[in-house]
């Protein structure tokens, strides 16, 4: 069984294809060279603002490399055929925004219950509905991890910058390689279209994994079983004669549908939540500066963690105790790691383009003796370091 | 005595003997069309190794996705070709098949259905037409006649049902062609020429369902059910000389379509290789 893109020469056509470097690139192309040295060999996709670029892209290059570009109908078809693709062996990616992220919301689900590693690229835009369909925001947090029904783990990453999109992007792919499940990627429309200095490092400071493949017939034949006790099934691929089944219904081990014994079911969806639970080493990811000593700390994520780190470096120039905590790994939430810091500062700041969604995920892990305050701006235009340093200001 | 007659049934070699019985009621078209897939197969010798079969939600979807002993890819309602789609990408020297219902297939799924067509995905459909919403209960389709009565048009239909083969040729589809269960033999050679097509080909079987919507239609028996198949079926090169008044309400069945056209995947391969050529990328 192969993985595709994993052969040897694709090492060397990266290579030749894009030469180590500094490039000024928009964050939706650095995105879309991460998700090519990541081993991304299949794009299916639906253009929607501000995400066209990444189709665009993926369409120009992945020929080159021998891979697929296929312009689905739908939204919700481009899901679908990334999930019938990832079963053949490809590396999986599509990218959406807003409401194309909701259309896909369903066939999700259907990969987190058939345990499909595929990434699925939300450049989060102004909503709800078609809202301000140009313009950037952080509105989708609780979309991404709640999106889809039922009892359901996600795993959601979230880049600060287009160079931290390249390398993130590649981290999306080993998580959802290496637990067998869909990452969502949340970018946004801020750093999706500012264009900055970009390297583009050689392939062999490129780490990457792949999903586990059956070690023989035996582990063939429980595509959903646990024989290494980690919670991640080796993954049986179609066309290699195992004859696998796989539905989005409640199954065995060995594939087929029991929807009726409450056993085979609470046995099923609790194995894919400890396998997210349980493997916080393969996912967790935060950003710290200025924590040790920090009496005032600020909680931000993806675009807003930028202009949040302005502040920051200002108010300690002014003699402000201030930190930064950033998340990179958004969903399960740096839950301890935020205890932790919540512990030993005063008051905490939460700026968000939204009207105060991961706020609630801070407000979980901080005592009542804190001071939590969100800095919320809406309408598509980021928080300004000047803004969140008047912020900090206040509480200081 | 009946576990004798089971196990006597050559084509049992084909199912997946660990689900069965299958959950399909008694009487039901489901069964006839298991039968002529798994003979289809078995008269083309086809190796069940290279074949992928992906269903959608509904009675009808049950038929090859657990029974059919192959790689089953059992999808969210109305989108197995989508998911088809990417299998066949994936490995387009296997056969891929889709065996769904017409709800899932024409309704949610009549996007999906005509694009694949029109892209000329080497994809096999075979679209189980039963007219009827069978497995959540006997709810209106849109393939339910004009005047019948459903659980959800208790009354009588006032909507015009679709008729999915000729919107599938007209997207333009390989093969087209339309049976009922009461032709089995021509279903069964249907079926294997969609599977040699190379392109987008459907094989539509108009089957009954006693249950949901026989029942409700003065027809609770399979057998009235396949008697008004055959009353009513008018062969395509008769209906070419039919007004349109003549044909409402019967069944037209042989092959619609049959025409070469490029094929998607070959396509696509053609134009990675060509990309790769020009750019100097092609490997020894
Ligand atoms: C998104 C979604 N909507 C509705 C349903 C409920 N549902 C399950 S099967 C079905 C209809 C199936 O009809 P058809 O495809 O004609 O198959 P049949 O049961 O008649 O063979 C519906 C509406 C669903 N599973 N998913
Ligand atoms: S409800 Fe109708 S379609 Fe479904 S299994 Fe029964 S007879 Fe067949």
């Amino acid at each position: 069984m192969i993985i595709r893109g994993d052969e040897p020469e694709q090492l060397e056509l990266l290579r030749k294809l894009y030469k180590p470097g500094n490039y000024f690139l928009q964050g939706n192309e650095a995105l879309s060279y991460g998700a090519l040295f990541a081993g991304c060999r299949f794009y299916a996709g639906y253009p929607i603002t501000p995400s066209s670029e990444i189709a665009e892209t993926m369409a120009r290059e992945l020929p080159k490399l021998g891979g697929y570009y296929l312009q689905m109908e739908d939204e919700i078809g481009s899901i679908a055929a990334m999930v019938g693709a990832s079963w053949t062996g490809f590396k999986v990616m599509t990218a959406t925004s807003g409401p194309g992220f909701s259309l896909m919301q369903e066939n999700l689900g259907y990969a987190v219950m058939t345990e499909t590693p595929l990434v699925l690229v939300d450049v989060q835009r102004s909503g709800p509905s078609t809202g301000q369909a140009t313009k950037g925001a952080q509105g989708d947090f609780f979309q991404a991890r709640w999106g889809t029904h039922g009892d359901h783990p996600m795993v959601a990453v979230s880049p600060i910058s287009g160079q931290d999109a390249f390398w993130e992007v590649i981290r999306a792919f080993n998580i959802a390689e290496r637990l067998r499940t869909p990452v969502v990627f949340l970018f946004d429309g801020v750093l999706a279209h500012t264009r900055e200095q970009v390297r583009i490092p050689d392939v062999s400071e490129v780490e990457i994994t792949y999903r586990k493949l059956p070690a023989n017939e035996e582990e063939a034949k429980l595509p959903f079983g646990d024989p290494h006790g980690d919670g991640v099934p080796p993954m049986p691929l179609f066309g290699h004669g195992y004859f696998t089944h796989v539905t989005g219904s409640t199954h065995k081990e060995n594939g087929l549908r029991d929807v009726y014994t409450p056993e085979v079911h609470d046995k099923l969806v609790r194995r894919i939540h400890r396998k997210i639970e349980k493997n916080r080493d393969v996912y967790e990811s935060y950003e710290e500066r200025f924590t040790d000593d920090a009496e005032i700390l600020v909680v931000s994520w993806g675009v807003t963690a930028r202009p949040a780190l302005g502040a920051v470096i200002r108010a300690r120039e002014e003699g402000i105790k201030a930190g930064l905590f950033v998340p990179k790994t958004v969903h399960p939430f740096p839950g301890e790691r935020m205890r932790q810091l919540g512990k030993r500062v005063r008051a905490v700041l939460v700026p968000e383009m939204n009207l105060g969604q991961m706020i609630l995920e801070v407000e979980r892990h901080v005592n009542d003796d804190v001071l939590l305050r969100g800095i919320n701006r809406i309408g598509g235009v980021p928080l300004t370091v000047e803004e969140i340093l008047r912020e900090i200001r206040g509480v200081a | 005595m009946a576990k004798e007659i089971y196990s006597t049934y050559p084509m049992v070699k084909y199912l997946r003997r660990e689900a069965l019985p299958t959950a399909l009621c008694p009487g039901c078209g489901g069964g006839t069309v298991l039968n002529a897939f798994a003979n289809a197969v078995d008269g083309l010798k086809l190796d069940p190794k290279d074949l992928v079969v992906v269903s959608g939600i509904g009675c009808s979807a049950w038929i090859a996705s657990p029974y059919f002993l192959a790689d089953t890819l059992h999808t969210t309602h109305g989108r197995a070709i989508a998911f088809a789609t990417g299998v066949k990408v994936g490995l387009p020297d296997k056969k891929v098949v889709v065996i769904s219902g017409d709800g899932d297939l024409a309704s949610i799924g009549g996007n999906h259905l005509i694009h694949a067509a029109r892209r000329n995905i080497d994809v096999t459909v075979i679209l189980v037409n039963n007219f009827i919403y069978g497995m959540t209960g006997g709810q209106v389709a849109p393939t339910t006649p004009f005047g019948a009565k459903t659980t959800t048009s208790p009354y009588r239909n006032i909507e015009h049902p679709l008729q999915i083969s000729e919107t599938v040729a007209a997207a333009g589809a390989s093969y087209v062609a339309r049976w009922t269960t009461a032709h089995v033999y021509q279903l069964i050679e249907s079926i294997k020429t969609a599977l040699q097509v190379k392109g987008f080909s459907l094989v539509e079987v108009i089957s009954q369902c006693p249950v949901q919507y026989g029942r409700r239609n003065r027809m609770k028996e399979p057998a009235e059910m396949l008697r008004w198949f055959l009353r009513n079926s008018v062969p395509v090169s008769k209906a070419r000389k039919m007004r349109p008044e003549e044909l409402e309400g019967k069944f037209v069945v042989g092959e619609i379509v049959r025409r070469e056209r490029p094929e998607f995947t070959e396509e696509l391969n053609k134009l990675v290789d060509e990309v790769q050529e020009h750019f100097g990328l092609k490997g020894e």
